[in-house]
């Protein structure tokens, strides 16, 4: 029967590790090598910022400088403060993308895993949890953020559990969706046939079958909520203002549109680089995830 | 090899099965009262057409219903003497994979597309066995896969890098891992072409002999049947209508109508009719079933008491049917 088994008899199959395989399919893509270029570049440099511009700078007023264009001492110019623009961009990008990253992952984490949940077990648990989420969407998101951020000051911690709270709904909904599909595929009845219990279930055979949706949403999500978080900054919700923050950037520069743009660009450029290379990146990583088209 | 009554001990008994599908619309009675018994080391063939309430017993022995409409009315399924039916969740999963497992009709739909071969079949394995270290595991993986003339070294493919009739194999090596008691095939050559269907079904035939194991075979295809089965039990409705030994049932005796349609319906190389005879018409609706024998609006032989009164089984040796055509001589 050996001989029926596929394959040439004696050939050798080469094992390869899932984490290179991955990658050997990521770099296919250039879309998403580029994306990933960028965001290395655009980290790295935001790691050693207190090495090229020290936080002082990013704080320090000067207003011999207020509103000044680029120049050799002051790469990105400075503000209507006098502070240079490049430090703020820098330290602001720890904030901004740090607080969109870890909201990212902690809603996507409590969201999937209620979605699941809710998902899998239906009837009542479903009905507990969807009924309770539609509570909690029923009150505007922007409305319900600002509401936890007045309720317990705004600092980086209560940012991340408003900016949570506001976004784990979605990913309830879309896992949830998919769980449905999900469990009613064969390879489930299978699993429950072989005597799986619905943690196993859930665990490896659903969540790793949604994973291609979860991520592409959570990339996108990413840019997102560093949107969304500069409106809280705008509405004065966001980091308490000295910080530098690229939305209160954003928010700052409004006034000076005419006048002196580079205000607007830098911090405006730094969002929409970080949030296509992430969202390049997710796109890659989909179609690396994803066995189907293993080529 | 004769039939022999009473060797080995009953490892299945099923007895009065009775199963509904109910919506908020209609009910369906996909099981009437359905008995029968696996014998230790032996394979009852299921057999009757789309519909007929095959896939449904299986599941009922499983208690794999879908939860929202199934739903089990009455009757009994002793496996080693204790009622599956009584059982809660833990019990069930204790048994399912390790001494009841099941192969399911589609191979292209019952593996998970994202997990390799390996780790599904591990899965059944670690599943029963909590205490086992992972290249404990891993050996009997690669055992299993040869079992089934798989090459071990595949086991970290995924099951699109498999043709049909080696992800079947791979499916039936997931059944075979915790080595089952009872294996229930539900039309497992049904997805595949019939060369590939003969190499599955010599796997089977193989594996059953090696190992021991008890079988439920279903399937709608009396070819099958003859070649793995040692007993029969042909459904119709929710019903079993006629069951015996394998010989019993392919001897041209006397016979219900309906299996004898069933044989009429099979193409014979050795006869020289033109047209295969079909049954006429087509299985009552079960939502609506008829109150005497079921079968009788499609039977050519129906007497006036069939549409009037439930056939009682009627037994010769091991041989049962239930039609009134034999109920009153007692054959």
């Amino acid at each position: 029967m050996a001989e029926q088994s596929g394959g040439p008899a004696g050939a050798s199959f080469k094992r390869q590790s899932q984490a290179r395989e991955i990658w050997r399919r990521f770099k296919k893509s250039k879309g998403a090598l580029f994306g990933l270029v960028l965001l290395i570049v655009m980290l790295a440099v935001i790691a050693c910022a207190d090495f090229i511009a020290p936080y002082r700078l990013a704080t320090k007023q000067n207003l011999a400088k207020k509103l000044a264009p680029p120049s050799i001492e002051h790469i990105f110019g400075c503000d209507s403060y006098g502070r240079d623009i490049f430090a703020r961009v820098l330290h602001g990008g720890r904030t901004s993308l740090s607080i969109a990253v870890m909201a990212t992952i902690t809603s996507c984490l409590f969201g999937s895993l209620l979605g699941a949940v809710a998902g899998y077990f239906g009837k009542k648990v479903d009905s507990v949890i969807m009924r309770s989420l539609d509570i909690f969407m029923s009150v505007p998101d922007l409305l319900f953020t600002m509401a936890v951020v007045v309720a317990l000051g705004a600092n980086f911690i209560n940012l991340l559990i408003a900016l949570t709270l506001a976004y784990f709904t979605n990913y309830v909904r879309l896992v949830r969706s998919q769980v449905l599909n999900l469990s009613e595929q064969e390879y489930v009845e299978a699993a429950k046939a072989g005597g799986a219990g619905s943690v196993r279930i859930i665990a490896s055979h659903i969540i790793p079958n949604a994973m291609g949706v979860i991520i592409v949403n959570t990339t996108l999500n990413v840019s997102k909520i560093i949107l969304y978080e500069s409106t809280l900054s705008f509405l004065g919700l966001g980091m308490p203002p000295p910080a530098p923050e690229w939305g209160l950037m954003l928010m700052e520069a409004r006034a000076f549109l005419r006048t002196s743009p580079h205000l607007l660009f830098f911090p405006a450029a730094a969002i929409v680089l970080s949030a296509c290379s992430v969202n390049l990146i997710g796109d890659g990583l989909r179609d690396a995830l994803d066995p189907h088209l293993k080529s | 090899m004769p039939y022999r009554e009473n060797l080995g001990d009953v490892l299945l008994n099923v007895e009065d099965l009775r199963v509904i599908y109910k919506t908020d619309l209609e009910t369906v009675a996909a099981v009437n009262g359905v008995s029968f018994t696996i014998k230790r080391g032996k394979t009852l063939g299921l057999v009757g057409e789309t519909g007929a309430g095959k896939t449904t017993t299986a599941l009922s022995i499983m208690r794999l219903l879908p939860s929202t409409t199934g739903r089990i009315l009455g009757g009994k399924a002793e496996f080693n003497g204790r009622d599956i039916m009584k059982f809660d969740d833990l019990m069930l999963r204790a048994i399912r994979g390790n001494s009841i497992a099941m192969v399911f009709q589609d191979p292209m739909t019952s593996l998970n597309p994202v997990m390799t071969v390996g780790d599904q079949i591990a899965e059944t394995i670690e599943t029963h066995n909590e205490k086992i270290s992972k290249n404990e595991v891993k050996k009997r993986v690669g055992d299993i896969l040869t079992l089934v003339g798989i090459m071990p070294q595949r086991m970290s493919e995924y099951p699109h890098q498999f043709s049909g009739g080696m992800k079947q194999r791979v499916v039936i090596a997931i059944a075979l891992a915790c080595e089952p008691e009872l294996l229930i095939a539900d039309e497992p050559t049904t997805a595949l072409d019939v060369t590939i269907q003969a190499q599955v079904l010599n796997v089977i035939k193989e594996l059953r002999e090696r190992l021991g194991t008890s079988m439920l075979m279903i399937t709608h295809d009396l070819g099958i049947v003859a070649r793995i089965c040692d007993d029969v039990a042909v459904m119709y409705a929710g019903e079993i209508i006629e069951s015996g030994p394998v010989e019993d049932i392919f001897s041209p005796k006397a016979h219900h109508p309906y299996t004898a349609g069933l044989f009429d319906s099979v193409p014979d190389l050795r006869s020289d009719a033109k047209r295969l005879k079909p049954i006429p018409g087509l299985m009552p609706d079960p939502t609506n079933l008829p109150p005497g024998c079921v079968f009788a609006p499609r039977c050519s032989r129906a007497m006036d008491i069939c549409a009037r009164e439930h056939p009682k089984k009627t037994v010769s040796g091991a041989h049962s049917l239930a039609c009134h055509l034999f109920g009153g001589t007692g054959a």
